[in-house]
C-alpha cells in the first residue's frame, strides 16, 4: 500500500514536471499555430544556466532565477530571429526549422561546456527526505517540485482567466486575424507568449537537473513525453495539458512497477521483469492510441 | 593509363617493402574519447601510453582514434587502420557492442586484437579466436564476484537491478551464477534512464536486505543521487564500473559506504602497482581508475610479447602473448584457454579520503582465480 502511495506521489511529480513543459508547448501551438520541437532546448538552457549560476554564486535560488531568465531570454531571441519567419509556413517547414534549432543548441552546448554532465545539487535545506503522515518517507525536493507545479498551474489559471494578457491569449487562440485587426500588437504578444513558454521549460529543466544531471540532449526525451501529453490533452488546451500531464505521469510510474509484478503471476520472475519493463516503456503510447481512438482531438480539444 | 597503373603498383610495392624492412610495430587504438563514457576511453589511452613511454621503445607507434561510442564509426576506423596504416595490433575498445562490431572481422583478417576493457560473452565462448586476447576481464567476472562476496557476507535477500540491454542482462545473470541463491527481485530499467523514483519505491517496498546494481556511467550517478535523498538504509553493492574514481567524485558523499568489486585497486600492494600509480599521478595529475590500470596492463602485455618477437611471426607472437610474461599491476595474471584472464577479484569500499572527497579503499579478495564460464564453449 505504501508502495502504491509512493508511486502516486512519483507519478504526480513527473506529471507536474511534464505540465511545465507541455503548457508552454500547447500555448505556443494554440496561440500561434506553431509546432516547436526546440522546446526541449529551452529546458536544457534552463538547466545549464542554473548549474553555472549556482556554481558561481553558491545559491540555488539565484541559480534558479538565472536559469528561468536565461531560458526566457533565449526563447525571446529565438522567436525574434527564427520563429517569427515560420508562422505563415506549413507545419513541415516549422518542424524542419525547429529540428535544426535542436541540433544547433545541442552541438553549441557541447562545444561550450563539453559532453560530460554538469553537477547540480538541490540546496542543503531541501535535501534528504521527510516523513509524511502515514509513515511514508519521501524526498523533500520531489515534494517541492510538486508544489511548484501546482503553484504554476494555479498561476496560469489566473493569468489566463483574469488578466488582460490572458484575455489576449484566449482571443489569439480563437481568432488570430481578428485581434490583430482590433489593434492588439500581435508581434509583441507572440514574443511574450513564446518567452513565457520557454521560461516554464527552463524552470522544469532547472528543477529536474538538480534531481538528475545536467547534460547535452537532456531535453529531447522530455519533449517526446510533453508531445504525448498535449496530444492526449488536446492540442492548444492548458486544461488538457494539466490533466494529460498528470495522467501520463501516473500511468508511466505505476506501469514501471506494477506491470512486472503483474506478469509475475504467470511467468518466471526474471522473464517477467524483462517483459514488464518492455511493456511499461510502451504503456503511455498505448494509452495515447486508446484515447485518440475514442477522442481523436484529445480530451479537452481547444477551438471546439 | 596502363603505364600509370603499373607505376602506381610499383610505388605500392616499394611502400610495403620499406614498411616490412623497418620492423617497426604499429598499434591502432580505437577508443571512446567523446560522448557518454568518454572518461573510460581517456583513461585507457593514458594508461596505455604511459606504459609505452616508460618502456622507452621508439620503434613502437601508437595511433589513436575516437570512436564516439558509435559501432559504425569504430568499424570504419578499424578498416582504415588495417588497410591504410597496416597496423599489427588493434586495441582500445571500451563498449561491448562496439567490440562485437569490430573484433570478429579484424581477427579473421589476421590482425591481433588485445582488449583493454570490453569482454562480451560471445568473444569468450563460441566466437573466440586465436588472435583475440582480453587483458581486462570477461564481462561477467566482477558481477559474479560480487554475488559470491555477498553470499559469503551472509546477505540472504538481495534485490538486483540493471538496464534492459545485453550487458545488463549479462550482469544480472553473472551475479546470480555465483550468488547461487534466490534473489528477492530483479528490476530492469530503461537504457539511459535518468529518473529512478519508481525503482527506488519498489526497492523500499521490498523486504530485501541489500541492493546490487549495474548502472554504468551517467545512469549510476543519477541513481546514487536520488538513492541518497530517499532515506533508505540498505547496504549498496555493485561492480567497479559504477564506482570508479571519476563517478564517485561526481556523486559525492552519497557513494560513501558502497562496496564494489574490481580487478584492481590503487592501494593494491605490489611493486608494479606502486610504480604505476606514482607515475600516472605524476604524468597526468589525477588518480588512475581501473580503466587506466587496464590500459597500462594491456600495453605491458603487448610489450612483453614484443620483447620476444615481431607480430609478423604470428605463431610465435601469439605464443608470447599467451605466456603473459609481464608484471601486472593487479598481481597475479594468467590467461585461460580462451585467452581471457584468470585472476583475483578484489572488494573495495567507498570511504572518505584524506581530502574529504570519496575514494575507494581495498577491503580484501572476493574471489580468487575467477574464470569465466564460457571457456568451455570456446574451440580454438
Amino acid at each position: 500500500m505504501t508502495l502504491f502511495i509512493e508511486q502516486l506521489f512519483n507519478g504526480l511529480q513527473l506529471g507536474t514536471m511534464l505540465f511545465l513543459m507541455a503548457s508552454g508547448l500547447t500555448l505556443v501551438f494554440g496561440v500561434m499555430g506553431l509546432i516547436n520541437l526546440a522546446h526541449g532546448s529551452f529546458y536544457m538552457v534552463g538547466a545549464y544556466a542554473t548549474a553555472l549560476a549556482t556554481a558561481a554564486t553558491g545559491s540555488f535560488l539565484v541559480g534558479l532565477a538565472a536559469g528561468i531568465a536565461a531560458a526566457a531570454a533565449v526563447g525571446a531571441l529565438v522567436e525574434l530571429i527564427v520563429i517569427r519567419r515560420l508562422y505563415h509556413r506549413p507545419h513541415l517547414d516549422q518542424v524542419l526549422a525547429t529540428f535544426a534549432l535542436i541540433l544547433i543548441f545541442s552541438e553549441g552546448t557541447r562545444w561550450l561546456f563539453g559532453s560530460s554532465p554538469l553537477w547540480l545539487n538541490p540546496p542543503a535545506l531541501l535535501a534528504g527526505s521527510v516523513t509524511l503522515p502515514g509513515g511514508l518517507r519521501y524526498p523533500l525536493f520531489r515534494l517541492v517540485i510538486i508544489a511548484v507545479g501546482v503553484a504554476v498551474a494555479v498561476g496560469m489559471y489566473f493569468l489566463i482567466s483574469r488578466t488582460r494578457l490572458g484575455m489576449r491569449i484566449r482571443a489569439g487562440e480563437s481568432d488570430r486575424e481578428m485581434i490583430g485587426a482590433l489593434g492588439v500588437d500581435i508581434a509583441r504578444l507572440y514574443t511574450l507568449v513564446f518567452a513565457m513558454g520557454a521560461a516554464l521549460a527552463g524552470l522544469a529543466g532547472a528543477l529536474v537537473g538538480a534531481l538528475q544531471s545536467v547534460q547535452v540532449g537532456m531535453g529531447e526525451p522530455v519533449l517526446i513525453l510533453a508531445f504525448v501529453v498535449i496530444v492526449i490533452g488536446g492540442i492548444g488546451s492548458i486544461k488538457g495539458a494539466l490533466y494529460g500531464a498528470i495522467l501520463v505521469g501516473v500511468v508511466d510510474t505505476l506501469g514501471r512497477v506494477f506491470l512486472p509484478l503483474f506478469f509475475r503471476q504467470f511467468m518466471p520472475s526474471s522473464e517477467a521483469a524483462g517483459v514488464g519493463a518492455a511493456i511499461a516503456a510502451m504503456l503511455i503510447y498505448i494509452l495515447m492510441a486508446v484515447i485518440l481512438a475514442f477522442k481523436p482531438k484529445g480530451l479537452f480539444a481547444a477551438n471546439e | 593509363m596502363k603505364r600509370l597503373a603499373s607505376v602506381g603498383l610499383g610505388l605500392l610495392m616499394t611502400a610495403t617493402l620499406s614498411a616490412a624492412q623497418a620492423q617497426e610495430v604499429k598499434i591502432g587504438m580505437i577508443t571512446t574519447l567523446s560522448g557518454g563514457g568518454s572518461h573510460l576511453g581517456v583513461d585507457v589511452r593514458d594508461g596505455f601510453q604511459l606504459a609505452i613511454e616508460r618502456a622507452g621503445r621508439d620503434d613502437i607507434e601508437v595511433l589513436v582514434q575516437d570512436d564516439g561510442n558509435r559501432p559504425d564509426l569504430a568499424r570504419s576506423l578499424a578498416n582504415e587502420f588495417m588497410q591504410r596504416d597496416e597496423v599489427d595490433i588493434l586495441t582500445g575498445i571500451i563498449f561491448s557492442n562496439l567490440a562485437m562490431a569490430v573484433v570478429p572481422a579484424a581477427v579473421r583478417q589476421g590482425t591481433f586484437y588485445i582488449s583493454p576493457n570490453a569482454g562480451p560473452s560471445d568473444l569468450a565462448g563460441r566466437m573466440c579466436h586465436e588472435n583475440y586476447f582480453n587483458a581486462a576481464y570477461q564481462n561477467d567476472n566482477l558481477h559474479g564476484a560480487m554475488g559470491a562476496y555477498m553470499r559469503e557476507q551472509g546477505f540472504e535477500k538481495p534485490i538486483i537491478m540493471a538496464p534492459n540491454y545485453p550487458a545488463g542482462t549479462d550482469a544480472l545473470a553473472g551475479f546470480k551464477h555465483l550468488y547461487e541463491g534466490e534473489v528477492v527481485d530483479e528490476i530492469y530499467t530503461q537504457m539511459g534512464q535518468t529518473d529512478y523514483a519508481a525503482e527506488i519505491a519498489q526497492i523500499r517496498a521490498s523486504d530485501a536486505d541489500s541492493l546490487f546494481f549495474f548502472l554504468p556511467g551517467g545512469m549510476g550517478i543519477s541513481f546514487m543521487k536520488q538513492w541518497d535523498s530517499s532515506g533508505i538504509d540498505m547496504p549498496v553493492f555493485g561492480a567497479a564500473f559504477s564506482f570508479d574514481e571519476t563517478i564517485i567524485k561526481a556523486v559525492g558523499s552519497a557513494a560513501i559506504g558502497a562496496m564494489n568489486t574490481s580487478l584492481w585497486a590503487y592501494d593494491l600492494d605490489n611493486e608494479a602497482n606502486h610504480a604505476f600509480v606514482e607515475a600516472f599521478r605524476e604524468t597526468y595529475d589525477r588518480m588512475p581508475t581501473l580503466y587506466a590500470a587496464q590500459g597500462y596492463d594491456t600495453a605491458n602485455l603487448i610489450l612483453s610479447a614484443l620483447e620476444k618477437t615481431h607480430p609478423d611471426d604470428q605463431d610465435a607472437f601469439r605464443e608470447a602473448l599467451r605466456e603473459a610474461d609481464f608484471d601486472s599491476v593487479r598481481g597475479e595474471f594468467r590467461f585461460g584457454p580462451n585467452h581471457h584472464p584468470i585472476q583475483d577479484i578484489y572488494v573495495r569500499e567507498v570511504v572518505e579520503g584524506d581530502d574529504g572527497q570519496p575514494t575507494n579503499r581495498l577491503v580484501g579478495i572476493a574471489v580468487e582465480d575467477i574464470q569465466d564460464v564460457y571457456h568451455t564453449q570456446c574451440e580454438m
